[in-house]
C-alpha cells in the first residue's frame, strides 16, 4: 500500500509538472473564471428596458389618452409610432419597429363609463418568448395601476374601489431586489468547474494515447487504480481550486450573498467533480484523438448547460425535457448552489439532488474505470 | 534452460487483415534475437503481443515462462519495452522521465544505475533538457534508459534504429551487445537487413508469416543460386535488361552495383557480359560474388508470404 501511494504521488507530481509547463493552458485555467463571471453575469440580463411601443388608439378620448400615457410614462416603453389601422400596426411589428402594440378600441371610454369595464388588446412580438413574458407582466402592472386611478373618474356605483378590491402584491423572496448577478453567479460557477473538469480530464488520457506514452504506461506494473487516481486527482484539485477562486470573486466582486455554509458547497463540489471527471475519463477511453474527445466533450457541455436551468427555467420546458434534465448533473449542481447560496439550504434540504449526484458519480466512475483497459484486443 | 520467449501457433487479425498467421518461435535466454521484415510484415503486432498489450486471436505466447494473457502482470514487471515511436513525455526533462519510469516500476534510478550508466552517461549533460528537444539519437538513448531502469530480464525493442543516423545506429547495436553481456535477453525488430548480422539469431517475417529462423550464417547459407555482381553506366536499364534475360531468377540494386541471380546451377560471367553488350550497355563489369545475408532476404522476399497456402 505504501508503495502504491508512492506511485500515485509521483504520478500526481508528474501531472502537475506537465500542467504547469503547458504555457498555453495555464493562463486559461486561471483567467477563465474572471472572464466568465464578469461577462456572463453582467452582459446577459433578463431585464427588458426601452421596449419599442406602438399605439393604435381608435378611441381618441381623454381616458384612452390617459391609458397610453401610463405606458409611455412608465419608463419601460418607448413610443415609436402611432397608427389607426390594425394592418399598419402589425406592419410595424413585422418590421421590428415595435415589439408591442397597444390597441385601444373605439368606444373604450364609453364602455368604461356605462358598464364599468372595457377591453384593450396588447399585441406582443413573442419571437423571444422570455422577453414577451416580461413585457406582458409590465403591461399588466400598468393596466392594473390604471384601473386603480379610475375610481375618481368613474360614476359612483361603477367604481371597484371601496368595495374591497383585491390587490395582488408580489414580493421576491431570497433575492428581494431581483439582482441578476445573485442568481447567475452560482450557476456560472458550476459551468466553470464543469468546463475545467470535463475538458482537462477528457483531453488528458487521450493525449497520452496520441503521443504513444500510454503504451509505455500500460506495460508497467502500475495498477489501474493507481493510474486512474493519478490522472483524476490533479483535476479534482484544480476544479476545487477554480471553485474557490470563483467564490472569492463572487463574494468580493459581485457581493453575492452566501447564506448557506461553504462546507456544504465544497462537499457537493467534491462529489460533483467526480461525476465530471468520470465523464471526462470515459470520453478519453472511447476516443483516439484529442480532437474527437474535444468534440464529444463540447457536445455534452452545450446540452448540459442549456438544459441546466441556468439561462432558461426548467419549469418552462416541455414535460419530456424536464424529465431529461433529471439526468443532467449540471442542473442538480446549479440547483444546489442557488439554494445554498441564496436560500441558505443545508444538507437536509438538498439531500435529493445530492443523492442523484452521488449516484451519477458512482455510475460514471464505474463506467470509465471499466472501459479503461491496460490491454487492447 | 527454458526459453525466454515461446510462441506457439499465434494468430492475430485486425478486421479482414491478417497480421500474423500461425507463428511458432522460440527465443533462448540470453539471446540477441532479430526480427527482420519490411513495413507491415507483422513485427510490431508480434512485439505488442509479447509485451502484453495485445491478445492473440489464437495460439499461446509465453514470456519468461508466463502466459502472456493470463499472467500478464508478472510479465510486465520483468520486461522492458521500447515502442517504435518515441513515446516519452516530451514536456518532461530527461531526468524527470527516467525518474518517473523508475518510480512506476517500484525502483529508483540509483538502484540500477550500473546497468544504464553506459547509456545514460551520454545523456547526463542534457539532464535538465526537455525530452522533446533532444536529437533523434539522444531520444532513442533516453527511451532505452527508461526501458532498462528497472533491470528487466527481457528487452523488447520495436524498430529502435528506424529514422536514426548511421553512427547512432552503430552505437546502438554496440550498446545492445553490452546489455547482452549483462545477461539480458533482447528481441529487436528492424527493417534494415544489414543489421541482421549483429544478432545471434534472426527471424525473417513477411506478410505475417515466418519465412526463415536461423543464425545469420545459417540464413546466408540458404542462398545457393549462383550470384553475380554487375555494374554498368545505366543502372536502371541494366536491371531491366537483366530481368529480361531468359534464365534470370532475380536482379536488384545492391549498393553501387546490381546483384544478379540465375535460375540454373551454374552461370558464367562471360555469358552475361556478352548478353548485356548485345543490349548496348557500356562500362560493364561482371564478377561472381559470395552471397550475403541480404541476398537471402531478397530471395526470401520473392517468395509468397501471407496466410493462404
Amino acid at each position: 500500500m505504501r508503495r502504491g501511494l508512492k506511485v500515485i504521488g509521483y504520478l500526481l507530481q508528474k501531472e502537475f509538472l506537465q500542467i504547469f509547463r503547458n504555457r498555453g493552458m495555464l493562463p486559461i485555467i486561471f483567467i477563465m473564471p474572471f472572464i466568465q463571471l464578469v461577462i456572463l453575469s453582467n452582459a446577459a440580463t433578463f431585464d427588458v428596458r426601452n421596449v419599442p411601443f406602438h399605439l393604435q388608439d381608435m378611441d381618441r378620448t381623454a381616458l384612452s389618452a390617459r391609458l397610453a400615457e401610463q405606458f409611455t410614462g412608465s419608463g419601460w416603453f418607448n413610443l415609436t409610432g402611432e397608427s389607426f389601422s390594425e394592418r399598419k400596426s402589425v406592419e410595424r411589428l413585422v418590421a421590428g419597429q415595435a415589439n408591442v402594440s397597444l390597441v385601444i378600441p373605439r368606444d373604450f371610454e364609453k364602455e368604461l363609463m356605462t358598464r364599468g369595464e372595457a377591453k384593450v388588446q396588447l399585441v406582443i412580438n413573442a419571437e423571444d418568448g422570455f422577453s414577451a413574458g416580461v413585457i406582458q407582466a409590465y403591461s399588466n402592472d400598468i393596466v392594473r395601476s390604471f384601473n386603480r386611478t379610475l375610481s375618481s373618474v368613474l360614476p359612483n356605483g361603477l367604481s371597484h374601489s371601496g368595495v374591497g378590491e383585491i390587490v395582488v402584491k408580489s414580493s421576491a423572496w431570497y433575492n428581494p431586489e431581483l439582482v441578476y448577478s445573485d442568481y447567475m453567479v452560482p450557476g456560472i460557477l458550476v459551468v466553470l468547474v464543469t468546463l475545467v473538469g470535463l475538458f482537462l480530464s477528457g483531453m488528458n488520457v487521450v493525449r497520452e494515447k496520441e503521443i504513444g506514452t500510454i503504451d509505455q504506461i500500460n506495460v508497467t506494473p502500475m495498477r489501474r487504480y493507481q493510474f486512474i487516481t493519478g490522472k483524476l486527482l490533479p483535476f479534482w484539485i484544480i476544479g476545487l481550486g477554480e471553485l474557490t477562486l470563483g467564490l472569492v470573486i463572487a463574494r468580493l466582486g459581485f457581493h453575492v450573498p452566501m447564506l448557506g455554509s461553504y462546507a456544504v458547497v465544497y462537499l457537493v463540489a467534491a462529489i460533483y467533480m467526480l461525476v465530471v471527471l468520470g465523464m471526462g475519463l470515459l470520453i478519453s477511453t472511447l476516443t483516439d484523438s484529442q480532437q474527437q474527445a474535444m468534440f464529444i466533450a463540447w457536445f455534452f457541455m452545450v446540452i448540459f448547460t442549456l438544459m441546466s436551468g441556468l439561462f432558461t427555467s426548467i419549469e418552462s420546458m416541455p414535460h419530456w425535457a424536464q424529465n431529461l434534465t433529471m439526468a443532467n448533473p449540471v442542473r442538480h449542481f446549479v440547483d444546489i448552489m442557488r439554494r445554498v447560496m441564496l436560500k441558505g439550504a443545508g444538507l437536509a434540504e438538498i439531500s435529493s439532488p445530492l443523492l442523484i449526484l452521488t449516484a451519477d458519480a458512482v455510475l460514471m466512475l464505474a463506467l470509465a474505470v471499466n472501459r479503461y483497459r491496460k490491454v487492447s484486443d | 534452460m527454458r526459453p525466454a520467449i515461446r510462441i506457439a501457433g499465434v494468430e492475430k487479425s485486425f478486421g479482414d487483415t491478417r497480421a500474423l498467421c500461425s507463428i511458432d518461435l522460440s527465443v533462448a535466454t540470453g539471446e540477441l534475437f532479430g526480427l527482420i521484415g519490411a513495413d507491415g510484415a507483422g513485427k510490431t503486432t508480434l512485439i505488442r503481443i509479447l509485451c502484453t498489450l495485445l491478445l492473440p486471436d489464437r495460439g499461446k505466447a509465453e514470456v519468461l515462462g508466463y502466459d502472456s494473457a493470463a499472467e500478464y502482470r508478472s510479465i510486465r514487471s520483468r520486461i522492458g519495452y521500447m515502442p517504435g515511436r518515441f513515446s516519452l513525455y516530451e514536456d518532461l526533462s530527461v531526468e524527470e522521465n527516467l525518474r518517473f519510469f523508475a518510480t512506476v516500476f517500484n525502483t529508483s534510478v540509483e538502484e540500477n544505475y550500473e546497468l544504464i550508466r553506459d547509456i545514460y552517461s551520454q545523456l547526463e549533460p542534457f539532464r535538465t533538457r526537455r525530452a522533446g528537444r533532444l536529437s533523434g539519437g539522444m531520444k532513442q538513448k533516453l527511451a532505452l534508459s527508461c526501458a532498462l531502469v528497472h533491470r528487466p530480464d527481457l528487452l523488447l525493442l520495436d524498430e529502435p534504429t528506424t529514422g536514426v543516423d548511421a553512427v547512432s545506429r552503430k552505437e546502438f547495436w554496440e550498446m545492445l551487445a553490452r546489455l547482452k553481456e549483462q545477461g539480458i535477453t533482447i528481441l529487436v525488430s528492424t527493417p534494415y537487413m544489414d543489421e541482421a548480422t549483429r544478432c545471434d539469431r534472426v527471424a525473417f517475417l513477411q506478410e505475417g508469416r515466418l519465412l526463415a529462423v536461423d543464425t545469420p550464417e545459417g540464413v546466408t547459407a540458404l542462398f545457393r543460386a549462383p550470384l553475380l555482381a554487375v555494374s554498368a553506366r545505366e543502372k536502371h536499364r541494366l536491371i531491366t535488361e537483366l530481368r529480361a534475360f531468359p534464365h534470370a531468377r532475380s536482379a536488384y540494386a545492391f549498393g553501387s552495383s546490381v546483384h544478379y541471380a540465375d535460375l540454373r546451377d551454374e552461370v558464367s560471367a562471360a555469358e552475361i557480359e556478352a548478353y548485356l553488350q548485345s543490349k548496348g550497355l557500356r562500362d560493364l563489369s561482371v564478377a561472381p560474388v559470395k552471397p550475403g545475408i541480404e541476398d537471402t532476404f531478397m530471395a526470401l522476399m520473392q517468395e509468397k508470404g501471407g496466410c493462404d497456402e
